[in-house]
């Protein structure tokens, strides 16, 4: 479990593995998630949802609703802004339809009452009248022609012309000639992968408390990725100022990307704006499934040419995606990070973001680069089979790394590609013999990581301490790291420093926990905020002395003289300089707004043994290793945690979730029974390696390390199962009959 | 719907409530006695977020009525620390960063105390299907087990 590299390199504090400032609330049950608040006078609401995977709303009919004592009010499209556009009018058609319901579950209607039991009973009597439409739920069915079509004229400009409506978004990348490439190639090999959709499968389902009142001033407390988004979609789809509506992100219990948008927050406010009281809504674990989340399915054709030394002469492939109802699958990410990994002369990649009668999908951990890992991944695999060539050995001879230019267009900077090949291949995993019946399988996988709008604020108590605000939520621990960047930039001890998640009155905008970006661009924000703290901190003790500012220097929690030149003082430390700052200039705080830019790319490369039991179809994970670039491992427990979490949630993809949709359109697994989601007796210990190749755009070096790790493990483990097995799987989830079609179509040549 | 009125005892407290028939020991220990340690993940006893001990049995609260409890002992997240001092396991669980997210931890500990009591030597295996009916989506289970497995340890050298 240790990394090689878990050494301080010169920190005090960062690098270190403290318990977590938000430990003990966590563990006592104590820690207030978005469903655990209640509100005096608090109605409860539930959401009327549509049985059909495509129809025209003829009638809503809430009389009968209505006329229940407990009732207090129902809401439907009508209750809400007229005239959005864009983006905005995509969310509120999902949040609730209008004319059409575009799929399973979508929500049509609203009601709050005095009791849950209530509210569900009264869901339950509102009628509404359809006319089924016909619907289409496979991503290249979507795209035949005379496919139904979801919405015409949603496709924008990017789309050539002659393809069907339901393609509304067009990608195209690249460089070289890929047919020249190819032509240079011993070997090409071309094949098609089918990814299904997964949720994201946290386990909280999403919940919210929303008080608006007839003044258009407004409270939300809610389960959120990014509480700031909130406000700005919930005032945009209520016809209300952003301003004035304070929303305040709860403890969140998992989101993986797909608490990043708005489902009930809007359809709460809405029906406690109509009651005049504060509304709480809840979402059973089936509506999370039908109408939240899901990641695009996908169908992808991917070609690869290469030289019998293993130099891969062109790449090039076509990726299709299922996004819902709506626009906005994303194909060109996929399209962009297939090919990053390599260093290619000639390399083409095409993405197409296409409708269906599913949920709007939502991004998941790395959005798209999971499956066209496992297209690309899997076709290197193929040729280094057919070559007999080393799958490490061919991926570092082709890695991309610093000066690259990359498959998507831009340079690479310094990234850590190799350092985690040679580290893979360094592990006693790679060279450890494996057990009859087993394969072993490799792949790398590579994410862009995100900055964004980023605000904090540290405040200096008068005891010495500090306390930080952050707008990003902590979805996995990022208080602990937040905190021993203060302390290590203060030097003061960890536990004087508490992070709290701001609400969004409290600071400037600030963009959703997505990207891996918390760390990176809060913890350069803080590093920053806090050296605004120091500044203060020296002037005051400058004045006090009576010499220069630029003649003091902090160390170690102190203001001290910068030399022997800058006088004799005895060092001040920070609670002293706290204690008097009242009468010595007023209350000192540090503050850092602005969109940091330099998030480090992020590569990984995953090591997997599986073993494939014939009879039953089934797989077995035996062992697993990820090897990944931190940049710097602020604290390495929860760096860890990502690795390891991404690799479990991968292993899900690959083996075993899946969204299965019926003749009738209707999701037919919306339960934790149906779609399981691997549990501790499924999986093996996870390994994990970090590796540290500094980002230049980080003070420390940090790069973002919560979505890398899903990258690889779809083609990792794809790859290991076509080595136990002897047969290639190229459809996900490569669940027990998906492999005992494969080895039958095998047996029967 | 005329209520039911149950008396039982949650954390060795005594209490008394009303409950709709329809109201699982989830919904009663949440909404009516305040106790929101326990969380609905599923609804379906499918995720264990819930798990909360009856008479030392382990269960989803989930699939439980509330009007079931009556002359029940009920133990729950909240009552696993003996004052202010954390039990093994919770201080292990933070100690390891078992959680992440930390919305499956109050099932994870009801559950792995459950399991202590029961077998203080368990392997890893024992511990992966006692906790099959336990679903995290952040960890890998990886620190959990591992959690578990030092708690495990410590215990049988301090007994």
């Amino acid at each position: 479990m240790n990394s090689e590299l878990d050494r301080k390199n010169g920190f005090k504090f960062v690098g270190t593995r403290p318990d977590r400032p938000d430990g003990v609330d966590k563990v006592t049950g104590r820690a207030k998630f978005g469903a655990d608040a209640t509100a005096p006078g608090m109605l409860h609401a539930a959401i009327v949802r549509s049985p059909h995977a495509h129809a025209k709303i003829l009638k809503i009919d809430s009389s009968r609703a209505e006329a229940m004592k407990e009732v207090k009010a129902v809401v439907t499209r009508a209750d809400f802004a007229e005239g959005l556009s864009g983006e905005n009018w995509n969310i509120l058609e999902n949040v609730m339809a209008g004319e059409k319901a575009l799929y399973d579950g979508h929500a049509v209607a609203a009601v709050a009452a005095t009791t849950v039991l209530a509210a569900r009973d009264a869901a339950k009597l509102i009628a509404v009248e359809y006319e089924k439409l016909p619907h289409v739920t496979d991503v290249d069915k979507a795209m035949e022609k005379g496919a139904p079509v979801i919405r015409d004229g949603a496709a924008d400009k990017s789309v050539p012309e002659g393809l069907h409506p339901n393609v509304v978004r067009f990608h195209e990348s690249g460089h070289g000639d890929v047919d020249e490439g190819f032509a240079e190639a011993d070997l090409v090999v071309e094949e098609s992968f089918k990814t299904e959709a997964t949720h994201q499968g946290y386990i909280e389902p999403h919940a919210c408390l929303g008080q608006l009142g007839p003044d258009g001033k407004g409270e939300l407390w809610c389960c959120t990725q990014g509480h700031f988004i909130v406000q700005k979609i919930c005032a945009a789809l209520l016809g209300i100022e952003a301003s004035q509506l304070r929303v305040t992100a709860s403890e969140i219990g998992g989101g993986f990307g797909g608490k990043t948008t708005v489902f009930i927050e809007p359809v709460a406010l809405a029906l406690s704006r109509k009651a005049n009281r504060p509304v709480k809504l809840v979402m059973s674990r089936s509506e999370v499934f039908r109408a939240t989340g899901p990641t695009s399915s996908t169908s992808m054709d991917v070609k690869i040419g290469m030289t019998k030394d293993g130099t891969i002469t062109a790449g090039e492939g076509v990726f299709r995606l299922q996004g819902g109802a709506f626009p906005g699958a994303p194909a060109d990410l996929t399209a962009m990070c297939a090919f990053a990994p390599y260093a290619l002369k000639n390399v083409k990649q095409t993405g197409y973001d296409v409708m269906s009668n599913r949920p709007k999908q939502a991004a998941y951990r790395a959005p798209g680069s999971p499956m066209a890992a496992f297209a690309v991944e899997s076709v290197i695999d193929e040729l280094c089979k057919k070559l007999d060539l080393d799958p490490i050995e061919v991926r570092l001879k082709n890695a991309s790394k610093e000066g690259t230019k990359s498959s998507y267009g831009p340079r690479f900077d310094r990234i850590g590609l190799v350092e985690t090949l040679e580290a893979a291949k360094a592990h006693p995993h790679y060279s450890a013999p494996l057990e009859a019946g087993q394969g072993r399988g490799l792949s790398c996988g590579f994410w862009f990581n995100h900055g964004g709008e980023t605000s904090v604020s540290l405040s200096l108590s008068e005891d010495g301490t500090v306390a930080l605000s952050v707008g990003t939520p902590d979805i996995g621990g990022s208080r602990a790291s937040m905190c021993l960047m203060v302390a290590e930039e203060l030097g003061i001890p960890y536990e004087n420093v508490r992070t709290t998640i701001a609400d969004t009155a409290t600071l400037g905008y600030n963009d959703v926990s997505h990207g891996s970006r918390v760390t990176y661009a809060s913890g350069l924000a803080a590093i920053k905020a806090a050296r605004d703290v120091v500044d203060k901190l020296c002037a005051r003790a400058a004045a006090k002395w009576g010499i220069d500012k630029e003649a003091v220097i902090w160390e170690d929690g102190c203001a001290k003289p910068a030399g022997p030149n800058a006088g004799d003082f005895e060092p001040l430390p920070i609670a002293r300089i706290a204690r008097s700052m009242g009468r010595t200039g007023g209350p000192i705080a540090g503050h850092f707004e602005a969109t940091p830019e330099g998030a480090g790319m992020s590569f990984a490369t995953h090591i997997v043994d599986a073993e494939v039991d014939g009879e039953t179809g089934q797989t077995k994970v035996t062992r697993y290793t990820v090897v990944q670039d931190a940049g710097k491992a602020i604290h390495p427990s929860y760096v860890e945690g990502q690795y390891q979490g991404g690799a479990a949630q991968g292993i899900g993809w690959a083996l075993n979730e899946e969204y299965i949709y019926g003749d009738d359109g209707r999701l037919q697994n919306a339960v934790f029974l149906d779609y399981r989601i691997p549990v501790a007796s499924d999986l093996p210990m996870i390994d994990t390696v970090i590796v540290e190749v500094p980002n230049p755009g980080h003070p420390y070096g940090v790069r973002g390390v919560g979505e890398t790790s899903i990258c690889p493990p779809l083609a990792a483990i794809a790859n290991a199962v076509s080595d136990a097995a002897g047969v290639r799987l190229t459809e996900l989830p490569m669940s027990p009959p998906r492999i005992l079609d494969a080895l039958e179509r095998q047996a029967h040549g | 719907m005329s209520m039911v009125h149950v008396t039982a005892t949650v954390n060795d407290d005594e209490v008394e409530f009303l409950c709709d028939p329809r109201e699982t020991l989830l919904d009663v220990l949440r909404d009516r006695l305040g106790l929101t340690g326990a969380k609905e993940g599923c609804g379906t006893g499918d995720c264990g977020a819930c798990s909360v001990t009856v008479d030392g049995r382990l269960v989803c609260s989930c699939l439980m009525l509330g009007a079931e409890a009556e002359g029940k002992s009920i133990a729950t997240v909240e009552g696993i620390a003996e004052g202010e001092n954390l039990h093994p396991l919770q201080a292990k669980f933070i100690e390891h960063a078992a959680l992440q997210c930390g919305i499956c931890t109050p099932g994870i500990l009801v559950a792995t105390k459950a399991l202590l009591e029961k077998n203080p030597d368990p392997t890893e295996t024992e511990v992966r299907y006692w906790l099959a009916g336990n679903l995290c989506r952040c960890t890998g289970y990886d620190k959990i087990i591992r959690a578990v497995m030092d708690t495990a340890a410590d215990l049988r050298k301090a007994s």
